[in-house]
């Protein structure tokens, strides 16, 4: 997701980025002998344990974070007990899951948070034997002097060294990655056991005391207000206890780490108090609330479709909004123009998990039990909802059931806080499948007039893109933006993107790799094209466009996530050459295919990320397709932090992506959502996962984050493949299998 | 009523007409089986009666009777329970986790009735269960490895 940069990058300085490292030393030190920062414990009794602070949702933080502190720590894997942390920022600095900012940012925070609590413990020896800390080495958890043979345990010198003061940062010395016994390695998840047995791990299986279980009422339209609602017949319904009527707020805009213009909304309706779940979702059915009006009751995608259609006819609203050079003249000018319509559709985040908050207001303090992205952004929403300060606010930080980006948003967390005061006892909230999808913060949809020019050679020379996608009062909303970031802008010098904006009043959000997820199928799938006008090979073609390895500096957008070493990154068109060849070797990219049998390839470029990827497909007579292989070659940079959890993730975005290209749609009618399970949103399962091939390319570049990066590229290189088996362009997600019958 | 789960009898006082997914979770505290999407589409809320995968979400409990209940708490009383426990940790299998109680108590009824998958009866047996992180590549592996252990 594309967050706050500015923020992330502040906070990420704030919390030990760079000098700041003692300050968290600090707070948890005066706690207990033993403990040697926030994030580092070594008891007496030789336990060994690392908090895991960043927000788990599946992409592996609980376990790769404390990989960073023990390989600096100096500890074997099996000797670490890894402890989850509240939602507490002034005591851990950022805890954020999006943007696959966290690696980027935190990697080696992370490490000097591991090598500073190894320096104490060595200091601690040093004067414990009278000797030079120089001459200590440790390994395993234990110290040594070798010239006079002593020895000891980390948990013999703990005390002591908890009560040293904290190491300057500077004076911190980190291993030679040839030297690491841990990073790098395949780890499995720390709460892999706790999975496979059902422990409660996730935001809703939290039974606080008391619980109750709520369900909450409200409108499918944006901003519609109650009309009617047959109260008698909830309360009738076993097991419903109580109902709340809830009015709507719209002052609750206190987001800091999630870039949004800020309509957070706690929307007028009805809870209903139940001693269970269902009883509770089936007291807010008998409700049977009739709601009318709301800001978004215009909203129809048909009615979209036509002022797409209508604006691709009349002309942009935003002439130039990017304009490099002077595409206009070089289309003019091109020996020849292709020209093609993209569009895509909204989507949603579908987390397994159900949107869920449980919460406890009592005695001017609020506990909550939450699955979020975002814990921060939930107490200060929850402390201004409740008129509470941040700090009487306790965030339990629960294992997410999938974030994707949803979880960003705090809207449930609110609903539950205002809920459980309403009620005095601590309540569950649950929405079900259906709200999910009703009340999500969706991936925008977006139309692309593209034109591109070629020279001679066929090679393009201009690019031209009338963008229509959605905002507020004329301006995209920021997940619905274009930016100058976006390849090929920067690459292809004489580029142009005209917008038109259609209005709306329903929340966007941040969805996997956001605009990116969109963007790659337009331009990888346009590129194939001119490819192809041209009767060029799709992948001589795109090694010619990247040309020769160089830095092309993009928008400062993308540099102020990453380290100190990492800022002002540039687009590296070398690095893109690299995954590009890659994945074309793993594939055997020009191999003889069966009929009907086609291998797409594609690459793309975001959150610091360099990806390519082929896919191999064929087409029944029926148009069903299936696919046989994905390659992907990646590179991340220098160091992969978790080989298992990073192949995971790779591989699960791909097929993720599949899912997507394959059958995924939200559509609005009568200003709402018309999907309402699973039913009519389909995801990829079991039998549609094809084998999926990763590698990643070790290259000499800050470490940056895999929760996103490998998604885009998918689907342009399944429609590269679905051309070559059909012959038949696909230009709209989701794919119409329709058009590719024999 | 009085409910077999995981081998004990188990008094509850339930609406017979609750899903066995809410008794379960909300009037047992048994956690471990998960909602998702209350339709029969995603499989999340998998458990066994008498050895057979069903939905907890659409079954009453009433239509429970005297069968046997096996949950993911219970998982582990069965030989290829731990077998896929164990392959599922080894190879890393999840993601954020929240489907993997559904596909093991799948998994688990295929492997008792068909001890060496081919791909086909992966896909057959699994295709019911969603995994939203797309985990579908490793859950294939840990049901081979399990095979073969």
């Amino acid at each position: 997701m594309r967050l706050n940069r500015r923020a992330v990058l502040r906070a990420g300085v704030l919390a030990g980025g760079g000098l700041s490292l003692g300050w968290q030393l600090g707070p948890a030190r005066a706690a207990a002998p033993g403990v040697l920062s926030a994030f580092v414990e070594i008891a007496a009794d030789g336990a060994i344990r690392i908090t895991a602070h960043q927000p788990e949702i599946g992409q592996g933080v609980k376990t790769s974070f404390p990989m960073m502190i023990a390989e600096e720590l100096d500890v074997d894997w099996a000797q670490v007990h890894v402890v989850q942390a509240q939602g507490i920022r002034e005591l851990y600095g950022v805890q954020l899951a999006g943007g696959s900012s966290a690696t980027p940012t935190q990697f080696e925070r992370m490490r000097r948070l591991g090598a500073a609590a190894r320096a104490m413990l060595v200091e601690a020896a040093a004067r414990a034997w009278g000797v030079p800390a120089a001459q200590i080495t440790t390994g395993s958890a234990m110290l040594h002097h070798t010239a006079s043979g002593r020895s000891a345990r980390y948990a013999d010198m703990a005390a002591a060294a908890s009560a040293l003061p904290a190491p300057m940062p500077e004076t911190l010395a980190l291993k030679d990655p040839a030297a690491f016994r841990i990073l790098g390695k395949r780890i499995p998840g720390v709460d892999n056991r706790a999975v496979v047995t059902g422990a409660p791990l996730f935001g809703i299986d939290a039974r606080p005391p008391g619980v109750m279980h709520a369900a909450f009422a409200k409108s499918p339209v944006f901003g519609g207000k109650l009309k009617s609602a047959n109260r008698a017949a909830a309360l009738a319904v076993p097991g419903v206890k109580a109902l709340f009527d809830i009015a709507e707020r719209r002052d609750l805009k206190t987001q800091i780490d999630v870039g949004l213009p800020g309509i957070e909304v706690l929307p007028q309706g009805i809870a209903v108090i139940a001693t269970n779940t269902w009883a509770a979702l089936r007291g807010r059915d008998a409700l049977a609330c009739q709601w009318e009006g709301g800001d978004a009751a215009f909203q129809s995608s048909a009615a979209w479709e036509a002022a797409a259609a209508k604006a691709w006819r009349d002309g942009p609203q935003k002439p130039g909004t990017i304009n490099h050079g002077d595409a206009l003249a070089k289309l003019a000018g091109a020996a020849r123009r292709v020209k093609a319509d993209y569009s895509y559709p909204f989507l949603a985040h579908a987390a397994l998990e159900p949107i869920n908050a449980t919460a406890e207001v009592k005695d001017g303090k609020a506990t909550l039990w939450l699955s979020t992205q975002t814990p921060e952004d939930a107490r200060r929403m929850v402390a201004l909802a409740l008129g509470l300060k941040p700090q009487d606010v306790t965030i339990h930080l629960m294992r997410s059931g999938g974030g994707f980006g949803r979880r960003l948003m705090n809207d449930f967390a609110v609903e539950a806080a205002v809920i459980a005061r309403a009620a005095g006892v601590p309540v569950k909230l649950t929405w079900d499948r259906a709200q999910d999808f009703a009340h999500d913060w969706l991936r925008p949809g977006g139309w692309h007039r593209l034109e591109a020019g070629l020279d001679a050679r066929g090679d393009i020379i201009a690019w031209h893109d009338h963008f229509i996608s959605f905002g507020r009062n004329g301006t995209l909303d920021p997940p619905a933006a274009i930016d100058a970031s976006l390849f090929p802008a920067g690459v292809i010098r004489d580029y142009r993107a005209d917008v038109t904006v259609l209005p709306l009043a329903s929340t966007l959000g941040w969805l996997r790799a956001p605009i990116n997820n969109a963007f790659a199928f337009v331009t990888q799938g346009f590129i194939d094209e001119c490819a192809h006008a041209c009767g060029r090979d799709a992948l001589d073609y795109r090694r010619a466009l990247l040309g020769p390895p160089r830095a092309i500096p993009i928008a400062e957008e993308f540099s102020g996530e990453t380290a100190a070493d990492a800022k002002g990154t540039p687009y590296h068109t070398g690095r893109m050459r690299g995954v590009l060849d890659r994945a074309a070797a793993m594939a055997g990219w020009g191999r003889t295919l069966p009929a009907r049998t086609g291998m797409g390839i594609a690459f793309h470029f975001s959150h610091l990320g360099y990806f390519a990827n082929v896919v191999e497909a064929s087409v029944a007579a029926d148009g069903s397709v299936k696919l046989h292989k994905i390659w992907v070659a990646a590179d991340v940079g220098r160091q992969i932090v978790n080989l298992s959890g990073a192949e995971n993730q790779v591989q699960g975005s791909v097929i993720d992506a599949l899912g997507a290209a394959m059958g995924q749609r939200i559509s609005f009618a009568d200003g709402a959502v018309e999907q309402r399970n699973y039913g009519d949103f389909p995801l990829a399962r079991m039998n549609d996962a094809p084998p999926v091939a990763v590698e990643f390319l070790a290259t000499d570049f800050p470490t940056t984050g895999l929760g996103e990066p490998a998604y885009p590229s998918l689907a342009p290189a399944l429609a590269g493949a679905i051309f070559q088996a059909t012959g038949k362009r696909l230009r709209q997600l989701p794919f119409d299998t329709s058009q590719l019958t024999a | 009523m009085k409910l077999n789960i995981n081998g004990k009898l188990v008094e509850v006082a339930a609406d017979p007409d609750m899903p066995l997914l809410w008794a379960l979770r909300d009037l047992l505290g048994l956690t471990g089986t998960k909602f998702g999407c209350g339709a029969g589409f995603c499989g999340a809320c998998t458990v066994q009666l008498d050895g057979e995968p069903v939905r907890g979400c659409q079954t009453p409990v009433s239509a429970v009777g005297t069968a046997r209940i096996t949950t993911i708490e219970g998982l582990s009383a069965s030989a290829w329970g731990r077998k896929l426990q164990d392959a599922w940790v080894a190879l890393d299998v999840p993601q954020c986790g929240y489907c993997q109680a559904g596909q093991l108590l799948a998994a688990e009824a295929l492997l008792r009735a068909t001890p060496k998958p081919t791909d086909a009866d992966i896909d057959a047996a699994m295709s019911g269960n969603l995994c939203r992180c797309a985990t579908y590549t490793r859950i294939r592996a840990a049901i081979k490895q399990a095979a073969a252990a």
